[in-house]
């Protein structure tokens, strides 16, 4: 690396006397690399409208939610353990749930689209006309469902939760109800902490191979993308189940979707499942392991169609 | 050092050839023009010198491999392929700061500096643009770049007169410094006749002329002949015929020129019509070979 920081070039300098023989200085790779996050951010601003959106929309529900209920439940309050839970837990983790899904489905199409877009508009002559390499360009581009996505989505989740707090406190006040469940039964800080890691474990490391199947498609195919990268499992299962009578394919992509959590306890809370997951049962599943090593193939493929394949 | 040397170069396309062992070899601070009927091979030729596509044979382009260094090799080289491959939601602005993000030789003020004789709006989408501003702006883009190498393949391919007269004044004026070396893939012959030093003639895959423009005028003479004179004319072998305004315009290679002036008036063929005369008979054949 370097120290060049600013944006303008030395081209005026010692270099813009004789261009010839001299090699200019490189950008430095973290710079490539921000640019070209920078570029998908332009192109695709759906990346944070969305998750925005999403959490817009329930903020206002909830709200109207909560002041219904100050009004309903005017009198006493008392509640059971269990109503505790919905009322205080179950709304929080269902903004979560909202925004994370929105993302997720967000990175689902945004990256079906990445390499396949350049090329249908032909803006890929473009790009390429400048110096950054394919493996800076796929990697900017896997970042997006792998980083961006995830961490702008919590980032938007952990604001929304606070304003639902501070909401759900104003509206209660004087209600009767204690300040002090709202805030412990919420347990803000704990949930948020246990966000961060089911996102980066699940959403940055576990659904790699995902991101990387979809762009791979996206960088392969000549047209309709979606169809290519849902079509092959599909018709895997049908293969398996016609020939064996079996579905281990299925059982293994359901697995892959519904995260190594799943498996750890069934049909408990959002909360509990992702507490149950200690780093070291996470590390330690093979099925991250191999997951990684089917994503980095399939980003080294993405990387050298992204090489041959021109404009369609 | 030559700025590209290709030796053998070969790409097949299924089972079509497009390109069919090109020798070349551009040197320093030349504008050479890379003439061919459609299916000729120039786009692939010059695809294969951006490291776009994949090839067989020898090439070095400044002294690089542009398949295995295409990234390298931007620093120095810049290209406009076709019109309008400017992505159609990008705005003006974001291009400059992507560009001069990106680029180690951009100089981003020259780009601005550019811009400010064109109509474009800095916070214009380039959707927004007319296909003429948006070369302009692709133009001011790639020549704030210092490098050593331009490629055009088509640049003004649909564009009215006046800005493909401006497309090629500002590049004269305001980037060809006589250190660069610019290649130009056109169609559009008349427009750059006057600016090449080099002339390319590229059919079915092969280099099939390849002259300085001081060669071309040595070589080449056409004769308006004096109607009495056709026959004695054609005794001298033209290597093309053609009639203007009922009178045989014959083209000569390597002629005796006061021995045509006998004949009739002698001047130098315009690019156009020489390439009619060494490409023409061969051309139709290779329609459909497109790429």
């Amino acid at each position: 690396m370097n120290t060049q920081s600013s944006a303008v070039p030395e081209s005026l300098g010692s270099r813009g006397i004789d261009s010839r023989g001299i090699v200019p200085t490189p950008i430095p790779w973290t710079r490539l690399m921000y640019w070209s996050v920078q570029r998908e951010l332009w192109e695709n601003r759906s990346i944070y409208i969305a998750p925005l959106g999403a959490a817009a929309v329930f903020l206002f529900v909830f709200m109207i939610h909560t002041m219904v209920l100050r009004y309903r439940r005017h009198g006493a309050w008392v509640l059971s353990a269990a109503d505790q839970h919905d009322v205080f837990a179950a709304p929080y983790e269902l903004a979560a749930a909202l925004i994370m899904g929105t993302a997720v489905i967000i990175g689902f199409f945004y990256s079906l689209d990445a390499l396949y877009g350049e090329r249908r508009d032909r803006s890929i002559l473009f790009w390429k006309s400048l110096p950054v390499s394919d493996l800076t360009t796929v990697l900017s581009k896997l970042s997006i469902p792998l980083a961006v996505l995830p961490l702008l989505s919590f980032a938007v989740t952990v604001v929304t939760q606070l304003i639902m707090l501070l909401g759900s406190s104003l509206i209660l006040l004087g209600s009767g109800a204690s300040m002090a469940t709202v805030w412990t039964q919420s347990s803000f800080f704990h949930v948020s902490l246990m966000l961060l890691y089911h996102i980066v474990t699940v959403h940055g490391l576990w659904y790699a191979p995902i991101y990387g199947w979809l762009l791979l498609i996206s960088a392969w195919a000549s047209r309709a993308p979606f169809l290519w990268a849902v079509l092959p499992p599909f018709v895997i299962w049908g293969v398996e189940k016609i020939a064996f009578n079996t579905s281990y394919f299925l059982a293994m992509l359901e697995y892959r979707l519904t995260g190594p959590e799943a498996l750890t306890a069934p049909g408990s809370s959002l909360m509990d499942v992702m507490a149950a997951l200690t780093p070291a049962q996470f590390f330690s599943t093979p099925g991250l392991w191999t997951g990684l090593a089917i994503a980095a193939a399939f980003l080294v493929a993405a990387v050298r169609l992204r090489r041959y394949r021109g404009p369609i | 050092m030559a700025c590209i040397e290709a030796r053998g170069l070969r790409k097949w396309f299924g089972t079509t050839m497009a390109l069919d062992g090109v020798d070349l070899r551009v040197g320093e601070s030349r504008i050479v023009g890379l003439i061919g009927p459609n299916g000729a091979g120039k786009t692939t030729a010059l695809y294969a010198i951006l490291g776009l596509t994949p090839y067989q044979g020898e090439l070095r382009v400044l002294g690089r491999d542009p398949w295995t260094e295409r990234d390298e090799l931007m620093r120095d080289v810049c290209f406009i392929a076709d019109v309008a491959v400017l992505p159609r939601w990008l705005r003006v602005s974001q291009a400059l700061d992507y560009v001069a993000g990106v680029h180690p030789r951009f100089d981003r003020a020259k780009a601005e500096g550019f811009l400010a004789k064109t109509n474009i709006r800095r916070n214009s989408k380039v959707r927004e643009l007319s296909k003429g501003m948006v070369t302009q702006l692709h133009l001011a883009l790639v020549m704030a770049i210092d490098a050593k190498l331009l490629v055009l393949d088509e640049p003004t391919l649909g564009l009215d007169i006046l800005y493909r007269k401006q497309f090629y004044d500002s590049l004269l004026n305001d980037y060809f410094d006589r250190k660069r070396t610019i290649i130009v893939a056109t169609h559009q012959v008349e427009e750059i006749q006057d600016v090449l030093t080099d002339l390319m003639f590229i059919n079915r895959g092969r280099i099939v002329l390849d002259y300085s423009m001081e060669e071309v005028e040595a070589r080449y003479v056409e004769v308006m002949v004096h109607p009495e004179q056709t026959a004695a004319a054609r005794a001298l072998k033209p290597i093309h015929e053609r009639e203007v305004f009922g009178r045989s315009v014959l083209l000569f290679d390597h002629a005796d020129r006061s021995q045509l002036a006998a004949l009739g008036e002698v001047r130098t063929p315009s690019i156009a019509d020489l390439f009619i005369a060494v490409v023409g008979h061969q051309a139709g054949e290779t329609q459909g070979a497109a790429v």
